[in-house]
C-alpha cells in the first residue's frame, strides 16, 4: 500500500529553524566564510581554499596553545572530581546543615568569571592581597605575573575554587538519590566502606559523573575570561589558551581567516573529545548502553 | 538458626515518647519458632516495617529486648545479626555481575573461595538463574533482581531469620504468583524462619503459617489464617481480612440474644450484658439474602457483580451490611436477611468476646 505524505508538518518546524538559524548557523557559517576566504577590506574577498587550515596546524603557536589547553583540562579534571566527590560523601544528607552546605558550595558558581579573575588578581598581589601578602611574610617567594609556575598554580586553585562547587552538587544530587535500601543491604551484607562506595555510591553516580566531566572538560578547555583578567595570557605567553590566542588573533592582529580556522579546528577538538569521552563513560561498567534513566 | 523472642519490645520515633500514641510500635511480647513462616499483616503506617527493622538491627527498639535463641541482640548491628533481608524495592549491586552479587555477602564475610563457589552455584540453581549468572546484574528484570536480593540472604546458610519488606510491591502480577510460589519452596527446602512484611491479604495468607495483624502500632492478632477468618479478635482484623470485609453492627447483647433496633438476632452462645460499645460480627458470605417472609428486611443500595459471586450492599436499620450472594441466585424485590447463628461473633470495645463469656 503506497503511503500518502503529507510534508506540511514542516512548515511547523520553521520558528525553531529560524531560532537557530540566527543563534548557530549564521554565525558558525561566517566563520566557515572567513576561514576559507582571504580579505583586504571593503568587503572584498579571495579564495584561500585549505590555506588558512593549513597555516594554523603547521604553526607552532597553536600547537602550544593547544597543549596548554590540554594540560591545564586535565590536571583541573584530575583535581575537581576526586574532590568533588569527596566533598560531597562528607556532606550531611538531612538534618538543619544540608541547606547551609548547599548554598555555601552554590556561592562561588554565582559570581561572574571576569570578577572571579579580578578576585584572585587582587588576592595574590603582595603589596594588598591576603595570599600574596601572607605568603611574603612567610618567605616563599610567589608572584604570579613573573612566575610561569605560581602564574599556573593561581590560575588552577582559582578554577577549582570556582568549579569544584559544580561538581560537588552534581555528585551530591547522585548521592541523596540513592534510596536507604541499598545502605541497608550494604550493612547486612557485611560490607566495608570501601565496598559501599565501590558497589554503590560511584555506579549510582555515574550519570551524573559522566554531565560533571563533560561540562568541567568543556569549560576548562575554552577558559578565556579568568586567566585574560589574572595573568592576561602571561607571563611571556605561558598562560596563553587557545581561546586567549584566538582572541589576540582576532581582535588584536585582526587575521580573520586564521582566527576562523583556528575556531573551526578548536571546536572540532572539543566535540570529538567530548564524543570520545561521552561514549567510552556511559560504556564502562554496563554491557549495554544505558537506557533512559536507568531503574 | 535459632527461635526470636521480641522481649516487652517497644519503639518511639520520638526521643521521649509520653502517650500511647508516640510509639509507632507499642509494647509486645512474642516468640517466632525457628523455621515457621510468618506474615506482618496491616495497613501503611501499623508499625510493620517498624518491627521488621527492629528485628533486623537497623533500627534499636526503645523499650525491650530481642534475643535470637538465647543470645541478646538488641544493641548487635545489622551485619553482626546475621540475618538477610529483602526490600521492597530489589536491591542489587549494579555492576556486579549475578554471581558476584551472590558471592559478595560471603566475600566480606571472608568464606573460603572453594565454600564460596560451592554454596553460590547451588543458589543459582535454587534461583534458577543459571542461564544468566555471568551476566551483568543490571538488565534483568524486577523479579530477577528480586530473586537475586534473596539469594544473597539464602546463600549464607546460617541466618537466623529472613525478612522480607513488601517484597513483590514492584513486580508484575503475572510474576508475583511465581515468586510467591519459588519463596514457599525456599521455604520447605531449606528451612529458614521467614518474616514477611506486607499490606496484600492474599500474599499474607498465601504465604504464612501465622499472620500477625497490626494496627496503629499494635499487635492485634497473631493466629492462622483460618483463625483471623473463623474469629478475628478485632473488628479491625475482621474487617481487614476478607474480601468485603465483616459485617460489624452494633447491637445490644443479652444472654443468648443480640438486638439490633427493633430486631432481635438468636446468638449460639451465652453471653453477660455487655455495654453500650458492643457489636455483632457477621461474615458476608454467612449473610443469606432471601425473598421469603423470615428475617430482617434491608434495603438495597448497590450490587456488584464480580463473576463468581455477587456483593450486595445494603442498609439493615440504617448499618450498612455487606452479603455475598451465589452466582445465579436472582436479586430478591422484597429482601430480607438471616445471619448463620454459628458464625456471629461479638465484640466489646472492638475486641471479641470470647464464647460462653
Amino acid at each position: 500500500m503506497d503511503k500518502t505524505y503529507n510534508n506540511k508538518a514542516w512548515f511547523l518546524v520553521l520558528p525553531v529553524f529560524v531560532l537557530v538559524a540566527l543563534s548557530a548557523i549564521i554565525p558558525i557559517m561566517t566563520v566557515v566564510n572567513y576561514s576559507v576566504q582571504d580579505t583586504f577590506g571593503n568587503n572584498q574577498f579571495f579564495w584561500a581554499g585549505t590555506e588558512w587550515f593549513e597555516d594554523v596546524l603547521s604553526s607552532e603557536r597553536f600547537w602550544n596553545s593547544l597543549s596548554r589547553n590540554l594540560l591545564f583540562s586535565f590536571i583541573i579534571l584530575s583535581i575537581e572530581i576526586p574532590l568533588g566527590i569527596g566533598i560531597a560523601l562528607c556532606m550531611p544528607k538531612k538534618g538543619p546543615w544540608v541547606p547551609v552546605c548547599l548554598v555555601m558550595m552554590a556561592l562561588p558558581l554565582l559570581i561572574p568569571w571576569n570578577v572571579v579573575g579580578t578576585i584572585w588578581q587582587i588576592f595574590g598581589r603582595a603589596d594588598i592581597g591576603l595570599l600574596g601578602h601572607t605568603l611574603e611574610a612567610i618567605g616563599v617567594d610567589y608572584n604570579y605575573t613573573s612566575n610561569i609556575f605560581d602564574a599556573w598554580v593561581t590560575i588552577i586553585v582559582m578554577d577549582v575554587w570556582h568549579w569544584t562547587s559544580l561538581v560537588v552538587l552534581l555528585c551530591y544530587a547522585g548521592l541523596v538519590s540513592i534510596p536507604d535500601a541499598y545502605y541497608q543491604a550494604a550493612r547486612i551484607d557485611g560490607a566495608s566502606k570501601l565496598s559501599v562506595f565501590r558497589f554503590i555510591q560511584l555506579p549510582k553516580m555515574r550519570g551524573v559523573l559522566i554531565i560533571a566531566f563533560l561540562l568541567r572538560f568543556m569549560d576548562s578547555f575554552m577558559i578565556y575570561t579568568e586567566p585574560f583578567v589574572l595573568t592576561g595570557g602571561g607571563p611571556g605567553n605561558s598562560t596563553t589558551f587557545m581561546s586567549i590566542d584566538l582572541v589576540k588573533q582576532a581582535i588584536g592582529q585582526f587575521d580573520l581567516g586564521p582566527a576562523a580556522a583556528m575556531s573551526l579546528i578548536y571546536q572540532l577538538i572539543i566535540i570529538l573529545i567530548c564524543y570520545v569521552f561521552f561514549t567510552v563513560m556511559s560504556h564502562t561498567g554496563s554491557d549495554k548502553p544505558e537506557q533512559g534513566a536507568g531503574e | 538458626m535459632a527461635k526470636i523472642t521480641l522481649d516487652g519490645l517497644a519503639h518511639s520515633y520520638y526521643p521521649n515518647p509520653k502517650t500511647d500514641a508516640d510509639f509507632a510500635l507499642k509494647e509486645l511480647n512474642y516468640e517466632w519458632d525457628d523455621g515457621g513462616a510468618y506474615a506482618l499483616l496491616g495497613p501503611s503506617g501499623c508499625g510493620k516495617t517498624t518491627l521488621l527493622n527492629i528485628i533486623s538491627g537497623l533500627l534499636v527498639p526503645s523499650k525491650g529486648n530481642i534475643l535470637f535463641g538465647s543470645k541478646n541482640v538488641t544493641e548487635l548491628q545489622p551485619e553482626q545479626r546475621n540475618i538477610a533481608q529483602v526490600f521492597q524495592f530489589p536491591v542489587i549491586y549494579d555492576t556486579m555481575t549475578v554471581r558476584q552479587n551472590l558471592e559478595f555477602p560471603l566475600v566480606n564475610r571472608q568464606v573460603p573461595k572453594n565454600e564460596i563457589d560451592k554454596r553460590v552455584a547451588e543458589m543459582i540453581q535454587v534461583l534458577d538463574l543459571e542461564d544468566k549468572a555471568d551476566r551483568k546484574a543490571r538488565g534483568l528484570t524486577a523479579d530477577e533482581k528480586q530473586k537475586i536480593s534473596l539469594g544473597r540472604g539464602l546463600v549464607r546458610y546460617d541466618v537466623n531469620a529472613i525478612l522480607f519488606d513488601e517484597p513483590l510491591t514492584v513486580i508484575d502480577p503475572h510474576m508475583k504468583w511465581q515468586l510467591r510460589t519459588k519463596l514457599k519452596d525456599l521455604h520447605r527446602q531449606l528451612g529458614h524462619t521467614m518474616i514477611y512484611v506486607t499490606h496484600d491479604q492474599t500474599e499474607a495468607l498465601t504465604f504464612a503459617d501465622k499472620v500477625v495483624v497490626m494496627y496503629e502500632g499494635d499487635v492485634v492478632q497473631i493466629g492462622t489464617p483460618e483463625e483471623l477468618f473463623d474469629e478475628p479478635a478485632h473488628t479491625f482484623v475482621g474487617y481487614f481480612i476478607g474480601s468485603p470485609g465483616m459485617n460489624i453492627l452494633s447491637s445490644e447483647v443479652k444472654g443468648k440474644t443480640a438486638r439490633i433496633g427493633s430486631h432481635e438476632i438468636k446468638l449460639a452462645h451465652e453471653y453477660h450484658a455487655l455495654g453500650e460499645t458492643a457489636e455483632v460480627g457477621i461474615r458476608p458470605e454467612f449473610v443469606t439474602l432471601s425473598g421469603g417472609k423470615k428475617g430482617m428486611p434491608v434495603s438495597i443500595n448497590s450490587v456488584e457483580d464480580i463473576g463468581r459471586f455477587k456483593i450486595v450492599r445494603a442498609s439493615l436499620e440504617g448499618q450498612e451490611l455487606n452479603a455475598v450472594l451465589p452466582e445465579g441466585a436472582p436479586v430478591p424485590a422484597d429482601p430480607k436477611v438471616s445471619f448463620d447463628m454459628s458464625r456471629i461473633n461479638i465484640y466489646e470495645n472492638s475486641h471479641l468476646v470470647r464464647k460462653g463469656a
